[in-house]
């Protein structure tokens, strides 16, 4: 549970987000899934799909929005979008980098390469890089302890970090590559 | 090595593909089942196999299904917990990327026992890229005539969803994990009632892990009986290990229950001991969440007997000397690590994931977390590590869910077998902050 549930309503989308065609009918597909009159179960998913697509967070304009496709009220949208820590009720950088902390990786050397991505970005645990370009966060056990230390950015997990690693990433997706295979 | 029931095909390559599982035996299950056995035999199959549920808690899979509520005209789900979230624990992830048929074809067979024709798969959100290839397995299988209407003729229909969660522990937790299903937020329900009777949209529910319901393809390929001769005693058939921390081969291993914890350790087919040949000082054999043994309880019981992993040979000593086979999230500690911080680290995930539901779980976590990262700090007090005691006592038992236990019972072990540390932490306040450890540097804290 996030501990600090705040959604700044200063923050807009310039514009009323809005699922292309092709994203509209995977988000279709996903509410027919479910039973006649169930489509609220969706909700997880559908945030996901506007996360991806309307610039890596939640506006309350975005979770207006996807409480209408669900036809449910925008609270019932609020109250998931703020419970889950996966998803972000603020802006952030255009990648995220979340580094596990907890014991398992702990004991492998999460805390220097948390300490070594604070440095090289020049930003504190949870700070946006002043380019937009990166958010560093902690994250507890992502299912990769044997693998450790290792962050997800975006739906790509990378492993077995040492420092020269931590280098080559930040390389590749400030030249764009997303696909670093590491 | 041991036999291997769930993990024996995960090098073939192109094993993720239908083809080439159903060419190494895949589905067999499903065609035994739905063409010879009746779901009540299923179900009895299982029983006989002695399967416990691999989740966590080791209850007994078939007779948590035979507790299911079948009321006439009302629909009845599976749902698979992949939520795996217990630090130390991944062995549900390696299933589902190397062989993501294997959930598919036990969720069918399983779906066929229990009469589901529509049953989901819960997957932490984080495991996106295993969604998307369970979605594909899925689709496959809809091609094949595995899954959708009337499979293989047998006029048993059944629909198999995917659905993510966002990132919190607590929807692992089966009544959590119905109401995140349902699109809310994932705070337990109090029971009764149980799922078997009110789950999923008021209706009976079966919510199973990942492992328990592989595990059902070889039960009913080979028979109950078959997979109970494996194992030792009430711990029968094998068990996916996931082992982590500072090990010299960390990774996911597929074990006969009834070997010795010192073989899995230090066995050239297993972990091949301690990293960097440092000396082992602790560990957690089943996930965050159990206790915390020091090693001269690791291979040896207190009885001086060899340490088996099962679920009985782990507990053995009880809470006094024992711990749990939990989750199978077996963490190791070498000699250079700190059990005060250790026990702050875990203290903290558990004070960030409570639901915040019940207060003695949300406040009891929370000032768990602060007092441990004061004595870590060399900032507490010799009472603190009493308080500590006393914060447990007031939450074990008085929770809505398992998580306050959760998060009181590693506190618990790590003062009754590591105090000296704590009261060290006590009387070196200095030495405490500049400690290193393992590769980890002097911490800078919030
Ligand atoms: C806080 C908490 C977290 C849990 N997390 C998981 C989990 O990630 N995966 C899982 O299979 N079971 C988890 N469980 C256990 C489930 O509640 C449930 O017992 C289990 O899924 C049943 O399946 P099984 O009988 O096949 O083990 C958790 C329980 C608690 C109290
Ligand atoms: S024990 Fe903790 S996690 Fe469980 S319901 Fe209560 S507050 Fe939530
Ligand atoms: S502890 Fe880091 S992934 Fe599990």
């Amino acid at each position: 549970m996030s501990s600090q549930i705040h959604i700044p309503i200063s923050e807009r989308h310039s514009e009323k987000p809005v699922f292309s065609p092709e994203k509209m009918a995977e988000v279709q597909r996903v509410i027919s899934e479910y039973p006649e009159g169930k489509s609220k179960s969706a909700v997880i998913r559908i945030l996901h799909f506007a996360e991806d697509e309307f610039g890596g967070w939640l506006s309350i304009e975005t979770m207006d929005y996807v409480a209408e496709i669900l036809n449910i009220e925008p609270i019932e949208v609020y109250e998931v979008a703020t419970f889950y820590t996966m998803f972000n009720v603020e802006p952030i950088g255009k990648y995220v980098f979340e580094v596990c902390r907890t014991g398992p990786c702990m004991l492998v050397g999460s805390d220097n390469i948390i300490e070594y991505i604070e440095n090289k970005l020049d930003v504190k645990v949870g700070e946006t890089t002043k380019d937009k370009m990166f958010t560093l966060k902690t994250a507890e056990c992502l299912g990769a302890c044997g693998y450790g230390p290792m962050l997800q950015c975006g739906k790509k997990y990378h492993e077995h970090l040492t420092k020269e690693k931590v280098d080559t990433l930040i390389d590749a997706y400030r030249a764009g590559n997303t696909n670093i295979e590491i | 090595m041991g036999r291997r029931l769930l993990l024996e095909h995960d090098a073939v390559p192109g094993i993720e593909t239908f083809d080439v599982y159903r060419k190494n035996g895949g589905y067999r299950s499903v065609e035994k089942a739905l063409k010879t056995m009746s779901p009540q035999e299923v179900v009895e199959q299982v029983q006989l196999a002695g399967l416990r549920g691999r989740g966590g808690a080791g209850f007994p899979t078939g007779m948590k299904w035979s507790f299911l509520a079948k009321p006439e005209g009302v629909p009845r789900y599976l749902l698979c917990n992949a939520d795996e979230s217990e630090p130390g624990t991944f062995k549900d992830r390696y299933l589902m990327e190397k062989l993501p048929h294997l959930l598919i074809e036990g969720m069918i067979t399983s779906s066929y026992a229990l009469g589901c024709n529509l049953s989901f798969i819960y997957i932490r959100g984080e495991y996106m890229w295993i969604l998307e290839i369970l979605e594909k397995a899925i689709a496959e299988a809809y091609a094949k005539g595995f899954l959708g209407k009337n499979i293989l003729g047998s006029g048993f229909d059944l629909d198999l969803r995917v659905a993510p969660g966002g990132g919190a522990y607590i929807c692992g937790e089966e009544t959590a994990l119905i109401e995140s299903l349902e699109g809310k937020r994932g705070n337990p329900r109090i029971k009764p009632p149980f799922p078997a009777v009110k789950g999923l949209w008021g209706c009976p529910t079966v919510v199973n892990n990942v492992e328990s319901l592989a595990a059902v393809v070889p039960i009913v390929n080979d028979g109950g009986e078959e997979y109970a001769k494996i194992g030792i005693g009430k711990s029968t058939g094998t068990k996916l290990i996931s082992a982590c921390g500072n090990l010299a081969r960390p990774g996911v291993y597929e074990i006969e229950m009834g070997m010795t914890v010192e073989e899995f350790i230090y066995g050239d087919d297993w972990c091949r001991g301690i990293a960097n040949g440092k000396k082992l000082k602790a560990f957690v054999p089943g996930g965050s969440s159990v206790p915390i043994l020091p090693h001269y309880l690791v291979t040896k019981t207190a009885a001086g007997d060899d340490r088996i992993m099962s679920y009985e040979g782990l507990s053995e000593g009880g809470f006094a000397s024992g711990s749990m086979l939990g989750s199978g999230g077996f963490i190791v500690f070498d000699e250079d690590q700190c059990i005060v911080r250790n026990t702050w680290n875990f203290a903290r995930f558990y004070a960030h994931e409570s639901c915040g539901q019940c207060s003695p779980c949300r406040e009891g976590t929370a000032w768990m977390e602060k007092v441990l990262h004061r004595l870590e700090n060399g900032q507490g007090y010799m009472h603190d590590i009493d308080l500590l005691a006393e914060i447990n006592k007031k939450i074990e038992g008085n929770t809505i869910c398992p998580l306050g236990d959760a998060a009181a019972w590693p506190v618990a072990a790590a003062i009754r077998h590591f105090r000296d540390e704590f009261e060290w932490h006590v009387n070196q306040p200095i030495e405490s902050q500049k400690r290193n450890f393992g590769l980890a540097s002097v911490p800078t804290l919030v």
